[in-house]
C-alpha cells in the first residue's frame, strides 16, 4: 500500500485540523474497541484517512500502527487516497443489478475514466459501489454527495452529473 | 446547568407505576379526533422527495395558523416504497401516494379543512382500476399482518412519547415487576421464536445457553449489519421503531443477566444510526436505560457501533471481532458465541427483527404468538419484495403464506406484462425458486428444502428478461469481493467458481464446467470456516438445479436466452419501428449508430460495445436485443 501520497495542499489542511483530530480521538475516551467508529468519523471529516492522522490514532489509542492499517484496508468503507469533490456511489444490490445498475458503472469507466475506487484526475468525482442501500423500489440508484437519484440510466446519469462541478 | 438537571430529573420515570401515569397523561393529551398528517420519512420516501413535502406541510400549516388543529408527523417507513412519498391523514387514514410539495396546499385546503378526498392522489388498483381511499383497503396492505411493523407508520421514531403512548415499554414493566429471568426465557422458548437473521436458530435456546454460563460480564448485541443485497427491513425497523428493538434488548439483557449492550449497524444506513442514537438518549433520559431501570435495581446501557462495510461482519464471530476494533474475520465455532463471544465473555447476539418480536411475545403471551405461523416457524416475517415486481416494498406476513400470494396478491405481479421466472430468497446464501414452486408455503424449513433459505427476508423477483447464469455469477462475484480470505476453501473456491461462470457467460464454457461447479460447491460447504463460504454455492446450485437449460444454452449454443450476457448478444435497430428521433444516436458513446432525423437509423456492429444505452433511451421499442 502506497503511503506517501500527501499533496502539500492536503497536508496543510490536515495540519490546520490537528485540533479537530484531537477532539475526535478524545471523544472516544481512549476506547480501543471504538477504533472503527473513530476512523469513520475521521474519514467523514477529511474525506479520506491521511497517514499522519493514522499515526496519531495509533499513538493515542495505543494500538499498533500495523493493526490500524489492517483495519483500514480490510473494511471497504475506508480509503487511504484523497477523494474527489463529489462522491458518486452506484448501488449494485441485487434489485439494482437486475434493473441494470452495473451498466452505470461501465458508463463511468467509459466516459469519466474511473473504475470503482478511482478518482478523476481533476479530483471532480470519486466512484464507489455499494452492495445495497435498501432503496430497491427506486433502482437503479445512484447517490451523489448523499443525494439519492432514482431509476437511473446512462443518459440520466449524465444530466445529473453535469450539475456537479 | 441546574435547569437542565432539573428537567432531566422531571423526565425520569422512577417506577412502573410512574410509567403508567406518564402513558396515561400522554394519551389524555392526544385528541383522537384531531387531524394528524403523517408523512413517510423512510430512506426510500426521502429519496423520492419526502423531506420537501414535510417542509411544505410545515410552511402551509404555519401560514394558515393551523398548529393547534393539525398535528404533523414524520414517521418511519410505511413499507410501500414503490409509491413514495406517502402521506396518511388521520383519523380517517386517507392514503395519498406520490405526493409532491405542489400538492400540499391543496391537501390542506381540500382534505384537512374541506373534508374532501383528492382523487388524483389516491392509489389506483392496477387490477380493478379502482381508486382506493384508505390505507387499509390498499391490496398491498390488506393482506399483511403487521404486528411488528405496524407502528412504523403511526409513530414519530424520534419521540419516545409516541412509542410510550402505543403501549411501549409495557413489556419491560411486566418483566421487571413480575417475571423472574428464567420465566422470561421460558416464555420466549414457548413462543417458538426463531432467529430472524437467517439461521433460524431457536431464540429461547440461545438465551438459555447464555444464561446458563457462569460469568460476571455478559453482553447483548443487536445485529443490524444487514448485508444481504435487496433486504432492508432491519434498517426500516431501526429507523421507524427503534424503541421496540431497544425494549427487546433490555428484556434480553435482564433474562441473561447482562449490563452492556451493543447495536452493530451498517454505516450505509445513516438515518437508522441517527434514530437509534436518539432513541438511546431518550431512553436514558426517561430512566428506561441506564442505572436502576424503572426502580428495579437492574442496570443496562447500550452503545452504537457503526460497521465498516464488510458483508462478513453479519456473521456472529466476525461481528464481535469488529466490535473489538479488529478486522472482521470469523472464528471456527467449536465454542458458541453465547458461551464465549465478545471479549471472550458470553454474548447474546440477535437480529433486529428478533429483538423487536420480544416485547410482543411478553405482552401478548407465548400462546398467542405461537398461534401465528406454521408448525416449525412461528410468528410473522418481514420480507422485502423487490426486483421486477409492481409493488416494491416491505411486507409483513404470517409464516406459511405462499410465494404466489406474496408475489401476485400483495406484490401485484410482474410489471410490463412480463412473465415471472424466479424469486431469489436468502441473499447470497440463498437460492432461486422457479415458477413450479410458487405454491410452497414460506417458512424456514420449506425454503431450505427447495435449496434456498429464509435468510434475513430478501425476496428478489425476476422476470423473463433475467439471465439465471448471470444471477449466479452476480452472487459469486459479490461473495468473491466479500470473502475475508481467512480460509482457503472460501478464498480459492469462490474465485474458481467465478472464473468458470465468467467463461460460461462469455461463451467459452464447456459441458464439464457444470461438474466443476458442483465439485467446488461440495468443497465449499464441507470445508469453509463460516456460513459465508459454506452457503456460497447455493445460488449456483439452485440455478443449476432449476435452470440447467439456460446454462446449456450458454455452453452449447453460445446464446443467452434472456439477452443479458454481453458477449452473447447483439443489438440492432428494427427499421419498421424506428422513427428516426436521434435519441439513440445521441446516447451511443461510440458513434456506432448513424442516421438522419426522421430517417431509419442503422447500427454498425463493428463499433458497438453493447452498452445498452440505445436500448434504454428508445421510446419506440425499436432497438432489438438478441
Amino acid at each position: 500500500m502506497e503511503l506517501t501520497l500527501d499533496f502539500p495542499k492536503v497536508r496543510a489542511i490536515v495540519e490546520s485540523y490537528t485540533e479537530k483530530v484531537d477532539s475526535l480521538i478524545d471523544s472516544y475516551a481512549g476506547n480501543k474497541e471504538q477504533l472503527i467508529s473513530l476512523l469513520q468519523d475521521i474519514q467523514a471529516e477529511f474525506n479520506y484517512l491521511p497517514q499522519d492522522v493514522l499515526i496519531k490514532v495509533s499513538q493515542k489509542l495505543d494500538i499498533p500502527l500495523s493493526q490500524v492499517f489492517s483495519v483500514v484496508t480490510f473494511f471497504r468503507a475506508f480509503t487511504l487516497q484523497p477523494r474527489g469533490r463529489h462522491l458518486v456511489t452506484v448501488c449494485l444490490g441485487t434489485a439494482c443489478h437486475v434493473k441494470g445498475g452495473s451498466r452505470l458503472v461501465e458508463k463511468m469507466e467509459r466516459d469519466y475514466g474511473i473504475k470503482p475506487g478511482d478518482t478523476t484526475e481533476d479530483l471532480r468525482f470519486t466512484l464507489e459501489t455499494v452492495n445495497c442501500l435498501g432503496c430497491c423500489a427506486l433502482g437503479p440508484v445512484v447517490v451523489v454527495d448523499g443525494k439519492y437519484e432514482s431509476k437511473m440510466n446512462a443518459d440520466k446519469l449524465d444530466r445529473v452529473l453535469r450539475s456537479y462541478k | 446547568m441546574v435547569e437542565q438537571v432539573r428537567r432531566l430529573l422531571e423526565k425520569r420515570v422512577g417506577s412502573v407505576a410512574e410509567l403508567e401515569k406518564l402513558r396515561q397523561s400522554i394519551v389524555d393529551k392526544k385528541d383522537s379526533g384531531r387531524t394528524c398528517i403523517s408523512v413517510c420519512g423512510g430512506t426510500a420516501c426521502r429519496a423520492s422527495g419526502a423531506e420537501a413535502v414535510v417542509d411544505a406541510f410545515v410552511d402551509e400549516i404555519e401560514r394558515r395558523e393551523l398548529q393547534v388543529q393539525v398535528e404533523m408527523k414524520e414517521t418511519g417507513c410505511h413499507g410501500f416504497c414503490e409509491k413514495g412519498p406517502l402521506v396518511v391523514i388521520e383519523p380517517k387514514k386517507i392514503f395519498y401516494q406520490q405526493v409532491k410539495p405542489e400538492d400540499v396546499a391543496e391537501i390542506i385546503a381540500e382534505t384537512v379543512l374541506g373534508g374532501k378526498v383528492i382523487e388524483r392522489l389516491l392509489y389506483v388498483d392496477p387490477v380493478s382500476s379502482e381508486r382506493i381511499t384508505y390505507e387499509s383497503d390498499v391490496p398491498f396492505y390488506k393482506r399483511q399482518t403487521r404486528t411488528i411493523f405496524g407502528a412504523n407508520g403511526t409513530i414519530d421514531p424520534t419521540n419516545i412519547e409516541d412509542y410510550i403512548a402505543i403501549g411501549g415499554y409495557s413489556a419491560l414493566s411486566k418483566v421487571l415487576t413480575g417475571m423472574k429471568p428464567q420465566k422470561v426465557i421460558d416464555e420466549v422458548k414457548k413462543s417458538g421464536l426463531r432467529g430472524r437473521g437467517g439461521g433460524g436458530f431457536p431464540t429461547g435456546r440461545k438465551w438459555q445457553s447464555c444464561r446458563d454460563i457462569k460469568g460476571a460480564i455478559k453482553y447483548v448485541i443487536c445485529n443490524a449489519d444487514e448485508g444481504d443485497p435487496g433486504a432492508y427491513q432491519d434498517r426500516s425497523l431501526l429507523e421507524g421503531n427503534p424503541h421496540s428493538v431497544l425494549e427487546g434488548m433490555i428484556i434480553g439483557a435482564y433474562a441473561i443477566g447482562s449490563h452492556q449492550g451493543y447495536i452493530y449497524v451498517r454505516n450505509e444506513y445513516p438515518l437508522a444510526v441517527r434514530h437509534a442514537r436518539i432513541a438511546i438518549e431518550q431512553a436514558m433520559d426517561y430512566g428506561l436505560l441506564g442505572e436502576n431501570i424503572l426502580g428495579s435495581g437492574f442496570d443496562f446501557t447500550v452503545t452504537i457501533n457503526k460497521g465498516g462495510g464488510a458483508f462478513v461482519c453479519g456473521e456472529s464471530s466476525a461481528l464481535m471481532a469488529s466490535l473489538e476494533g479488529k478486522i472482521g474475520e470469523p472464528k471456527a465455532k467449536y465454542v458458541h458465541m453465547s458461551e464465549k463471544g465478545l471479549w471472550d465473555s458470553p454474548s447474546l447476539l440477535n437480529n433486529v427483527k428478533t429483538w423487536a418480536n420480544v416485547p410482543l411475545i411478553i405482552n401478548k403471551g407465548a400462546d398467542w404468538y405461537s398461534k401465528i405461523g406454521t408448525a416449525g416457524s412461528k410468528g410473522t416475517m418481514i420480507f422485502s419484495l423487490v426486483g421486477n415486481i409492481n409493488n416494491t416494498g416491505l411486507v409483513e406476513v404470517p409464516m406459511g403464506i405462499t410465494l404466489r400470494e406474496m408475489i401476485f396478491d400483495i406484490g401485484g405481479g410482474i410489471p410490463n406484462g412480463k412473465k415471472f421466472k424466479a424469486v431469489q430468497t436468502g441473499g447470497p446464501s440463498g437460492g432461486c425458486i422457479p415458477e413450479q414452486f410458487l405454491d410452497t408455503p414460506v417458512d424456514f424449513d420449506e425454503l431450505t428444502k427447495l435449496g434456498s433459505m429464509m435468510g434475513s427476508g430478501g425476496m428478489i423477483v425476476m422476470d423473463e428478461d433475467t439471465c439465471m447464469v448471470d444471477v449466479a455469477k452476480y452472487f459469486v462475484e459479490f461473495l468473491k469481493g466479500e470473502s475475508c480470505g481467512k480460509c482457503t476453501p472460501c478464498r480459492e473456491g469462490i474465485n474458481r467458481m467465478s472464473e468458470v461462470l465468467n467463461a460460461i457467460t462469455q461463451g467459452k464454457g464447456k459441458r464439464e464446467d457444470l461438474e466443476t461447479l458442483e465439485d467446488l460447491a461440495g468443497i465449499l460447504s464441507a470445508g469453509a470456516l463460516c456460513a459465508l463460504g459454506q452457503t456460497a454455492a447455493n445460488p449456483v446450485l439452485s440455478t443449476l438445479r432449476y435452470f440447467r437449460d439456460e446454462y446449456l444454452a450458454h455452453i452449447d449454443e453460445k446464446k443467452c436466452p434472456a439477452g443479458v450476457c454481453r458477449e452473447l448478444i447483439q443489438y440492432s435497430i428494427d427499421p419498421e419501428r424506428c422513427e428516426g428521433c436521434l435519441r439513440c444516436l445521441r446516447a451511443c458513446p461510440t458513434g456506432a449508430i448513424v442516421g438522419e432525423k426522421r430517417e431509419v437509423h442503422t447500427l454498425n456492429q463493428g463499433l458497438c460495445i453493447k452498452c445498452g444505452a440505445c436500448y434504454d433511451v428508445c421510446k419506440f421499442d425499436a432497438v432489438i436485443r438478441q
